[in-house]
């Protein structure tokens, strides 16, 4: 499975893109500060909103603040928010509807209530209601705040999912042997549902860095850390794009877009190991292809 | 209501049998409207030691539904499954799957395609006996897959399903089955999904655990030929009920009813007498119409409106059951009105015919 996956050139892009910004966020503050030798809330008077220069890589602040040590550090702000808003949102997914689809009956009722009431509340008003009422929200509470709200999708997809595994023979040979319910769940019925458990988790990981972004953009964040949205937010404050600052607020918005696109090419891959038709005909094939075709040409034309 | 003779079923009581289940499944349309389908009417089936009953009958009979309530993945509308003559409502089904097995028909989608062989026999043995050591468990695990000829054993340990042939998948499914010593083994159509040429070793199989190990079987099928095969006794169902039943040699040489007649017409046998071609008895399909809607069955006896024997009494009442002889009894209105011995006068076809120019006329 993982030598199939890694052979796939959009998935090697997209794990390589994931696992640089993952180092990026685990080696953040020993990055900035033993190899950029900068902190990243240091304000260098002598150096206002500076284009990038070779002290500088990526240019200063409004604040004077280096935007590259900015950058390193945000990337740890907004991927702590994805995963953990994203490692919420499929652990509540994955309880609520493998647990609904599962069991059925009754139990199917009360959890789909739930789930449909997930479903169809304004998610974005909700968030500005609970992180208005909880104040002083950390990048934590935002994380758990996304979390909380962004299952109910995935929950119906597990549900439905969940439903037609457990009425599969195996489910019910293995029930007949005395199995227990969790392991029925656990050991059978789960290992069917990793392709759209992994999509999902990697789905909820780029919604869970864009709501961040949006949430901090939107003046909802803690203003004492750094993420690529309040990175974003602050540039958008001191009119960073009227004043031609672009170098402030391009590298955050790239980041962001960059580990959106990766985690969508990680999906795309794993589609494809699952349903083959998707696969596209690399080059290397073609190459392959025609240069069967070319031997057998020149064989038949000597012959 | 046993299909076995009186001499075995004096002996012992049945390990396992139903009586009278009834199933009915109710279906909820999209408005709200709900109607019932009677899958299984009045069922009763004895299984004894070391005895094979097979149950025939066409898609759709209720043979699978009969299995699936003695395997207790339904509980019946009404009438009792009886473990040793005790009702089976009152035992948690892990200890009742402990003593009765069912065998799926499909051996592609009875093993979960994401584990080994050894999973599937390691948990049900683990399931079964808490004290065994893994080793003990390996060394137990190979025994059964020698116990279903799958052998040597270690070779099959460590396969996924896909690598495996049906016939093997179905013997690894059996054996899985015989892991927890269950005395009752149920097949729902065991043999129905694979492979002509390896059938027969399958109904070896399950003789031999028979025979050898004094499992009760019930042998679901809609080949009457292979049941002649294997069994010792034969239940016919159609349409939800049992219209048949006794000693398999009785039921297949004298069929007691028409419906009984049909299956063993329309079953290809080189023995039989006479000259007319499978292709001639049966060359208008159309003629021997279709089993019946299980939401409204037909009035009186359900195989009236296929009948060729059919009379007025038929279309308005269901028959007794009525006993022939050695075991054997049928459920049909010819036993009661004196004109039994048309059944075996003629052919199925021959009888259709007959009506159908008798109806013109």
């Amino acid at each position: 499975m993982l030598p199939s996956l890694w052979s796939n050139p959009k998935v090697r892009f997209g794990l390589v893109v994931v696992g640089f910004f993952t180092a990026l966020a685990v080696l953040g503050p020993w990055l900035t500060e033993s190899v950029l030798g900068v902190d990243p809330r240091a304000n260098d008077i002598s150096a206002i909103a500076s284009p990038p220069s070779a002290e500088h890589w990526l240019g200063t602040t409004q604040f004077g603040q280096d935007v590259l040590a900015q950058l390193v550090a945000g990337a740890r702000g907004s991927m702590f928010v994805g995963v953990l808003a994203a490692l919420i949102g499929t652990a509540l997914a994955i309880a609520f509807g493998v647990t609904a689809g599962y069991f059925g009956g009754t139990v199917d009722h009360i959890l789909n209530f739930v789930t449909n009431l997930f479903m169809v509340m304004p998610v974005l008003p909700l968030i500005f209601i609970v992180s208005g009422y909880l104040r002083g929200t950390g990048l934590w509470v935002i994380a758990v705040i996304i979390g909380v709200f962004g299952w109910a999708g995935g929950a119906r997809t597990l549900r439905a999912q969940t439903l037609s595994v457990r009425n599969r023979d195996f489910v019910l040979g293995m029930r007949m042997l005395g199995e227990s319910h969790g392991r029925l769940v656990a050991v059978e019925v789960l290992p069917h549902l990793v392709g759209w458990i992994a999509s999902m988790f990697l789905g909820a990981l780029i919604g869970g860095i864009l709501a961040e972004a949006g949430l901090a953009f939107l003046g909802i964040s803690d203003s004492g850390s750094i993420s690529w949205g309040s990175m974003i937010q602050a540039a958008q404050s001191q009119s960073a794009v009227l004043r031609g600052i672009w170098w402030w607020f391009v590298p955050p918005g790239l980041c962001i877009a960059l580990i959106g696109t990766a985690a969508a090419m990680i999906n795309f891959g794993v589609d494809e190991l699952a349903n083959p038709k998707l696969r596209a005909g690399t080059r290397r094939v073609i190459r392959r292809t025609r240069r069967a075709e070319r031997a057998v040409a020149a064989e038949g034309g000597a012959a | 209501m046993t299909a076995a003779p009186e001499a075995v079923a004096g002996e012992s009581t049945p390990v396992l049998s139903a009586v009278d289940v009834t199933k009915h499944f109710v279906v909820r349309g999209a408005v709200g409207d709900s109607s019932v389908v009677r899958a299984v009417e009045n069922a009763s089936v004895d299984l004894h030691e070391g005895r094979i009953v097979a149950v025939v009958g066409e898609s759709g009979s209720g043979k699978t539904t009969l299995a699936r309530m003695l395997a207790r993945f339904y509980e019946p509308t009404t009438g009792e499954i009886l473990l040793d003559g005790v009702p089976a409502t009152g035992r948690a089904t892990r200890t009742y799957h402990q003593d009765v097995q069912l065998i799926f028909q499909d051996p592609f989608g009875s093993l979960n395609p994401v584990h080994r062989v050894r999973h599937n026999l390691d948990r049900a043995l683990r399931i079964h006996d808490r004290r065994l050591s893994a080793s003990e468990r390996r060394k137990a695990a190979i025994e059964l897959l020698e116990r279903v000829s799958l052998t040597p054993g270690e070779d099959y340990l460590d396969k996924f399903p896909h690598e495996l042939s049906g016939g093997q998948r179905q013997r690894v499914v059996i054996a899985r089955a015989l892991a927890v010593g269950p005395r009752v083994l149920l097949g729902d159509e065991p043999i129905s999904m694979l492979d002509v040429s390896i059938r027969l070793e399958m109904l070896n199989l399950l003789d031999r655990l028979r025979r050898e190990d004094g499992l009760a079987l019930l042998y679901i099928t809609h080949d009457i030929a292979s049941a002649r095969y294997v069994c010792d006794d034969v239940v016919v169902m159609y349409a939800g009920e049992m219209v048949e039943g006794g000693p398999k040699e009785e039921v297949i040489a004298r069929p007691a009813h028409p419906y009984t007649k049909l299956l063993v017409e329309s079953s290809p046998d080189p023995d039989r007498v006479g000259t007319l071609s499978r292709e001639e008895l049966f060359d208008d399909a159309e003629a021997l119409g279709e089993p019946p809607s299980l939401i409204e069955p037909p009035d009186g006896c359900r195989f009236h409106p296929r009948c060729p024997f059919a009379m007025e009494r038929c279309r308005t009442q269901a028959p007794p059951r009525t006993d022939v002889g050695g075991g054997h009894w049928a459920r049909c209105w010819l036993h009661q009105e004196g004109r039994a011995e048309e059944i075996g006068a003629t052919t199925f076809a021959a009888a259709l015919a007959n009506r159908d120019k008798e109806v013109r006329s």
